[in-house]
């Protein structure tokens, strides 16, 4: 009888045992689905791509990268909050593009809606022309503008994008008119670069990373150098106070619990500091920024504000 | 030729392996409808990073060069494009499987693709970095012409029935115009449907407009669904070796075309065949015989279309930029493994390229083999199932075809509109050909004539910058010999009978 009593005992202490392990197993305990709100071989898809291999390192767990392009991203951002709260579906988010689609039109979301928890990095904007331009500095292209408005072409990805708000910011900043050619898409943008179709381009630093010495970068959307591309200034430097780009980052459905939420953010938060990573990121061009899930509120707030006015500006925001 | 010695590391067991693994996966997707090149180099690109940068290219390269040419199967027997590259395969594949030749057109396609794979491969090899350059001289206006070269196809294909082929071509141009405007960022007739917002993706409208009206005839009519032949052997590789050596002006004419197609971003497998199309088929001695299941036109869209796998990445490997969408997603593999693309690739890098692109020749050759045993089990399994297996079986497929485009239902819910409007169009006399050509050629057309308007008037002169460049005017040329060559033809042989009557 006794016998018994023990084994009893020893199994359910064993089982207890396990129950607790498992209610403090660290998350996560199984794959996660990281889905991508654009198609395969884009910015988004490079930099999930690159983080990938550091899930599995510091967690033991696999991602599995799903596309669901559509809309400019809104196919996917507007289903967000109808997927599972668990932390293990985890969905890639954009700025501007999520503070803009609801300015414009009902695209079945809106901003707030969303809850990021994690910023990564942004790819700044920048101005890049051919390496046989005879613009040489920012300083001969806003000149060769100032001389004849609307005559200097820029090409850049879409309409009413981070390439396109650039350009506005910039012509507003240094009080020129230039004329913005939309394209399907960084890489048909760079063709008409490198083709010369276009006096120059409206893209991102990896977009200067990738063309290498094909094209010139005159002035990048930064605080400071960025460390690959230490010939290229910044637009501070030059007199014209524009930092940004496109941020990146991670979002999860809203109804999430906070603790999940948070362990998300955290474990987004040390891949984004793994030394590792964040010169594999920078190599391809990538601005590394932290924006975790306490900085979050002041974070959004700000570019809210900034791509509100800008919208306002631009005739953008209809609703 | 460059590189020989590179040859030795694309032939280890393991990267021959790797190929001929890559190219069986790469035809059955292709084979499915919906499930694309691009889906599939996509899907397989996480399991390449263990891999050695060269074995990880040779795979998704036999993937995509595969993919490319399965689209041919469900082309020929079903009448629907397995990928959009396939589309102008249809015009002559499925009215010779429809006699009883289905056989015959697999083996045929598989040839022609081998030798459009192999030449592109070869361009690759030998004249990258200088063909790159082609791909920068093509701006919005050169596209815009092509784009608008392509649409005077609808006119030869609606021979007899030109209004109706007007009238869809149209329908088609209306259709592309659907969802938020890519340059421009208007929204254009969504009717407030969010669904709509998105557009017609051109593989739902594929799969719609093409294959559900094959299947309701299906159900509708008690004949077989295709004729068989005498024999049911699967392949008939000596008849088609023949009618290829015979045709060997126009598989090498389309081929070139096919890699010039592919090193243009932004044209693509789609255009690439249909260019090839209307050039066969305006220089056939037996014109008549087109649309009525002409071998030769199968050989031209198919060699054309594989051809643009080694044209497409000619800029991708060299410049950075996509020929065609599933180089976009090998330079995001490529980007990852750590390799800068660039000249630079076929100089210091060079064991890398050159082993992958020796790998891309051998997965083409053990496309052959490996081409012909599928496509023998396609085509007796589509020709001998019962209708009451098939039917369910592919209506299956479309759905998931459909939905895997976008991981989004709306894509489904657009192709079965589409569909039931297609099969009703078709029932008035309408084919989904010129509508599909539409749905394709109107954003390119679109973009293109936007952007050159916008350059143009910053250059001070949009009449210019549409019909002075030397491109334009040449594509401009070929759209007015496409346009009245065959007026001029008669017109000639009308003399011709006149002054021998005399």
């Amino acid at each position: 009888m006794k016998k018994t009593t023990k084994l009893i005992t020893a199994v359910l202490g064993l089982f207890g045992g396990l129950v607790a392990a498992l209610a403090i197993a660290a998350y996560p305990d199984k794959t996660i689905g990281y889905i991508i709100a654009f198609g395969p071989g884009g910015e988004s898809d490079v930099s999930a791509r690159l983080q990938e291999p550091f899930f599995k390192k510091f967690t033991g767990q696999n991602i599995a990268i799903q596309y669901k392009p559509g809309a400019g991203g809104a196919a996917t951002w507007s289903q967000l909050n109808g997927m599972p709260a668990d932390g293990y579906t985890i969905v890639g988010t954009n700025i501007p593009h999520v503070i803009l689609q609801p300015l414009e039109k009902d695209v079945g979301y809106e901003t707030a809606d969303l809850a990021n928890v994690y910023w990564f990095h942004y790819t700044p904007d920048s101005i890049m022309v051919p390496a046989d331009s005879p613009y040489k500095t920012l300083k001969d292209l806003v000149e060769a503008a100032k001389k004849a408005p609307g005559t200097i072409t820029f090409s850049g990805s879409g309409t009413n994008s981070s390439n396109h708000l650039a350009q506005q910011r910039f012509d507003k900043l240094a009080g020129i008119k230039t004329t913005y050619v939309p394209f399907k898409g960084t890489g048909a943008s760079n063709t008409a670069l490198l083709g010369k179709q276009v006096t120059g381009s409206w893209g991102y630093t990896t977009v200067q990373m990738m063309l290498g010495e094909k094209a010139r970068c005159l002035a990048a959307a930064m605080e400071k150098r960025h460390p690959k591309i230490p010939d290229c200034p910044t637009f501070k430097e030059l007199g014209y106070d524009l930092v940004g780009g496109a941020y990146r980052g991670i979002a999860v459905p809203k109804s999430t619990p906070d603790n999940v939420k948070k362990a998300v953010s955290d474990l987004i938060g040390k891949i984004n500091k793994d030394p590792e990573f964040i010169s594999k990121m920078e190599e391809n061009g990538f601005a590394m920024v932290d924006v975790s899930l306490s900085e979050m509120p002041k974070f959004m707030d700000q570019m809210r504000k900034l791509y509100t006015g800008l919208a306002v500006d631009m005739g953008i925001k209809k609703r | 030729m460059p590189g020989i010695e590179f040859l030795i590391d694309a032939l280890t067991p393991v990267n021959l392996l790797l190929a001929l693994a890559g190219v069986a996966a790469g035809t059955i997707i292709g084979a499915l409808p919906g499930l694309t090149a691009t889906m599939g180099v996509a899907v397989l690109v996480p399991f390449t990073f263990g891999m050695p940068p060269a074995s990880a290219l040779i795979v998704l390269g036999a993937i995509y060069t595969g993919a490319i040419y399965g689209g041919a199967y469900s082309a020929i027997l079903l009448n629907t494009p397995g990928t959009p590259s396939a589309i102008a395969t249809t015009f002559e594949g499925y009215p010779m499987a429809k006699r009883g030749d289905g056989d015959l057109a697999i083996t045929l396609a598989c040839l022609a693709s081998v030798f459009g794979g192999l030449v592109g491969a070869l361009f690759l090899l030998g004249l990258a970095p200088p063909l790159a350059e082609v791909a920068l001289k093509f701006g919005p206006v050169e596209y815009f012409w092509l784009a608008i070269f392509g649409l005077t196809l609808i006119g030869t294909l609606s021979e007899g029935n030109m209004l109706k082929g007007l009238i869809g071509g149209c329908v088609g141009l209306l259709l592309s115009m659907i969802g938020v405007a890519e340059v421009g960022g208007d929204i254009r007739y969504t009717m407030d449907f969010k669904l709509l917002l998105g557009g017609v993706d051109v593989v739902s409208a594929l799969i719609g407009l093409y294959c559900i009206p094959v299947l309701i005839d299906l159900v509708a009519t008690p004949d077989p669904h295709l004729k068989l032949g005498n024999q049911i052997a699967g392949y008939r590789l000596r008849e088609a070796l023949t009618i290829s050596w015979r045709s060997k002006v126009n598989l090498i004419r389309s081929s070139v075309v096919g890699t010039i197609v592919g090193i243009l971003p932004g044209a693509g497998g789609s255009i690439a065949s249909l260019v090839a199309y209307s050039e066969a088929r305006r220089t056939a001695k037996r014109q008549s015989n087109f649309g009525k299941g002409e071998p030769d036109g199968v050989l031209a869209t198919e060699s054309a279309n594989n051809a643009t796998v080694g044209g497409g990445l000619i800029p991708t490997l060299v410049l950075g930029i996509p020929g065609t969408p599933p180089d976009a997603v090998i330079l995001g593999a490529l980007l990852v493994q750590g390799i800068r693309t660039g000249p630079s690739l076929f100089g210091e890098q060079s064991s890398i390229v050159y082993t992958f692109i020796y790998g891309l020749i051998i997965a083409t050759l053990l496309m052959l083999p490996m081409g012909l045993l599928i496509g023998r089990y396609a085509f007796k399994s589509v020709v001998t199932i019962p209708k009451a297996v098939l039917v369910p079986a592919i209506g299956f497929l479309t759905v998931i075809g459909s939905y895997a485009i976008n991981n989004n239902t709306d894509d489904v819910i657009v192709m079965v509109v589409l569909g039931i409007v297609g099969w009703v169009l078709n029932r008035l006399g309408y084919s989904p050909s010129p509508i599909v050509l539409g749905v394709i050629l109107g954003p390119i057309a679109e973009a293109g004539f936007v952007q050159g308007y916008l350059i143009g008037t910053a250059r001070g002169s949009v009449l210019a910058e549409f019909f002075f460049r030397p491109i334009s005017m040449a594509v401009i040329g070929f759209i007015l010999l496409s346009l009245f060559y065959p007026f001029l033809i008669r017109h000639w042989r009308l003399r011709r009978r006149v002054v021998s009557g005399d």
